[in-house]
């Protein structure tokens, strides 16, 4: 049999440093495979972007193949940055190989551990990597992700996730490099938790985060909402939130809302013709194919706004900011009475969204 | 057929054992996730439910466990219980199935005990599992089955469907066993239309309420909608979405305005839901809404009743 290999992986979200061109952001996944041979059991790296970025259904991604050489993975959103996804079996520590290509503008360095392998191999290759470019490079964000937890409980989750900052802080402080501050998630393609891990990672790239969320800790205080959470409507992750601490059910909910609006927006945006013959029936007629396209462009108008009542008296407001990002509010039914009112509030907030985007460019 | 008997119907559930039944009735009927359904265990015997259907229909489910010993009992002994008075026949195919042959000589034999003790019944087949099959060579598949099968049907009547739990079709073959069931359906259309028109909107669909099958829907736009499947695909979305809200709480009204068009989702009468789809700039939200609480007082005395005289439907209108 072919020795198992490694279950590590690194990703690299990376931010240019130009400041001229502080919007363009780099990411990118590294993966590492220990022992340099066939990567046999992957980690999960192209899955992930696979499930975050291009929508890809959790059971699909059985049929990815292995990534064999790295790939530069152009986000267009809110900002625009890429994701460079790198193949396990690449030793990058190698003198050959050029570091500086990847590193030199990384924003954040993810790191794909598979929990449900043996981790320790590829905890060893995270430890040199960090040891190798973290004093060269310390500008970039050391995300950790503890992925595959799926299957496991509670506490073993807890108990790896220990293990792990155990270890890793270890042997960062026998080098010397204990400022270096790394980050620990528990992810799971298979559940919203990977991508509230990526919402994190983004969110520290955001140079702009701690006005945003002062704007919306002022729009929450003077609208009587509860929550709010700023989302990237194509990858689901938000990009801020008010300061009031998050709770993983709240934000299911909103981003199993933004679905429902995409889904529904996907079925009647198509485009209308002004009217001319009567289609009136059951089966609504043929496809007429313009529907992918009709969407896509409804996607782009401004203003889409949408509200859910709940029975338990919450709603739940949703307003399109601009082309990829959409506000979601959770308030009590009692405050959107004054619907007008907060309405108002979020056209403020969303004017003011869009002049601290435009003073970036 | 007379009223009374109108409002319990019996449903047989049938097909070869890990066929699908069971996780077919728990998606549908009991709010399962499609996921959910592999923790399902066998059925023994026969498991009844009563399922409430638009209030005054309740349909009385019979899932009769699969396996050979059950369905000769079902076959020899029981025969006059199990076939009596029945409404409506599922029989289910696991299209994966190998000896397809015996499961048709099965079939055929449930198909001569139902029409010796209830000629009247429809008879649906759902040849279920489709997602195992590739894209490509599903419609196929699909058709050779039907062929074969289609020779068995004894002369009763018998609609096909292609089926899985992992997608839309479910719902679709589901609203229209429904729909044979519903005794005031075309009261409840022609109603719906009167609606339709009087509020200018698009299109309205009404859903059931904890099934969210599409009961009856009008279309009343100039454009033709691209997506054929649309209601079944509502029914999916909306499930999953009351899904993951009810960790939180049940929804219970839904607005969305995007650039060329609006949508409200509210409930309707205890045991429909509305989905009313406004063309972009007719009418304010407020309007819709209005409109839809006017018509929810008429449509619940419509559904509270046996019958109603036609012609009732003009009050419901204040319009803009």
């Amino acid at each position: 049999m072919i020795p198992s290999s490694a279950s590590s992986s690194a990703a690299v979200i990376s931010r240019s440093r130009k400041e001229t061109s502080s919007s363009t952001f780099i990411a990118s996944i590294l993966g590492e495979d220990g022992k340099g041979m066939w990567p046999l059991r992957l980690s999960g790296k192209s899955s992930i972007s696979s499930v975050v970025f291009h929508k890809l259904p959790p059971t699909d991604t059985l049929f990815l193949e292995s990534t064999t050489r790295i790939l530069k993975d152009p986000i267009h959103s809110f900002m625009d940055f890429q994701v460079w996804e790198t193949p396990g079996q690449i030793d990058y520590l190698d003198p050959q190989f050029d570091v500086d290509a990847i590193f030199a503008d990384a924003g954040a360095l993810i790191w794909v551990i598979d929990a449900q392998d043996d981790y320790l191999d590829s905890l060893n290759r995270l430890h040199e990597t960090l040891v190798a470019i973290c004093p060269a490079y310390p500008t970039v964000n050391i995300e950790v992700f503890i992925h595959k937890v799926d299957g496991l409980s509670d506490d073993y989750k807890l108990d790896t996730q220990r293990d792990v900052i155990q270890r890793t802080q270890d042997e960062l402080t026998d080098n010397g490099l204990d400022f270096i501050n790394v980050s620990y998630h528990l992810t799971s393609i298979f559940d919203h938790s990977i991508f509230e891990a990526f919402s994190k990672v983004i969110q520290k790239l955001i140079p702009q985060l701690g006005t945003l969320e002062n704007l919306l800790n002022a729009l929450c205080a003077n609208s009587g909402i509860e929550k709010a959470f700023l989302f990237d409507v194509l990858s689901k992750i938000y990009i801020a939130t008010d300061s009031s601490p998050v709770d993983v059910q709240s934000y299911e909910i909103c981003s199993d809302f933004i679905d429902v609006i995409v889904d529904v927006g996907e079925i009647y945006g198509f485009e209308r013709k002004p009217p001319a013959e009567e289609g009136e029936g059951v089966e609504g007629g043929e496809p007429a194919g313009a529907g992918s396209e009709a969407e896509l462009e409804e996607e782009q108008e401004p203003e889409a706004m949408s509200l859910i009542r709940l029975q338990n008296g919450m709603v739940l407001y949703l307003r399109e900011i601009n082309k990829y990002l959409a506000l979601i509010c959770l308030m009590r039914k009692e405050n959107i009475e004054k619907q007008g009112l907060v309405e108002y509030n979020i056209q403020v907030f969303q004017e003011a969204l869009g002049r601290v985007f435009a003073l970036q460019r | 057929m007379s009223e009374r008997k109108g409002r319990k119907k019996k449903v047989l559930l049938m097909g070869k054992s890990g066929s699908g039944k069971s996780s077919m009735r728990s998606i549908v009927f009991s709010n399962y996730v499609a996921r959910d359904t592999r923790r399902l265990g066998a059925t023994i015997d026969i498991e009844h439910s009563h399922v409430r259907f638009l209030g005054n229909l309740t349909l009385n489910l019979w899932d009769c466990g699969g396996q050979d010993a059950f369905m000769e009992h079902y076959l020899q002994q029981q025969r006059d219980h199990i076939f009596k008075n029945v409404a409506v026949l599922i029989y289910v195919f696991d299209i994966e199935s190998r000896e397809f042959g015996k499961d048709a000589l099965v079939y055929s034999q449930c198909i001569e005990a139902l029409r010796d003790n209830s000629p009247g019944a429809r008879v649906f087949v759902l040849v279920h599992k489709m997602d195992l099959v590739q894209g490509e060579v599903r419609e196929r598949v699909f058709g050779e089955r039907r062929g074969v099968l289609e020779e068995r049907g004894g002369g009763m009547d018998v609609r096909f469907f292609g089926t899985s739990i992992w997608d839309e079709t479910l719902y679709k073959a589901w609203a229209s066993i429904v729909h044979t069931l519903i005794p005031n359906l075309p009261t409840l259309t022609a109603h719906l239309r009167t609606f339709t028109h009087l509020c200018e909107a698009e299109e309205v669909i009404l859903f059931e309420r904890t099934t969210f099958l599409v009961i009856s829907h009008i279309f009343a736009g100039t454009t033709p909608n691209p997506h054929p499947d649309r209601f079944e695909k509502i029914s999916n979305i909306v499930k999953q979405f009351k899904q993951s809200c009810s960790k939180m709480a049940s929804f219970t009204a839904f607005t969305l305005r995007a650039a060329n068009f609006s949508a409200f989702i509210d409930v309707l009468t205890p045991n429909t839901y509305i989905l009313v789809v406004m063309p972009a700039g007719v009418a304010e939200t407020e309007a819709v809404v209005a409109n839809i609480g006017v018509a929810r007082r008429f449509f619940g005395e419509l559904e509270g009743m046996e019958r109603r005289e036609r012609g009732g439907g003009g009050d419901s209108e204040p319009d803009r």
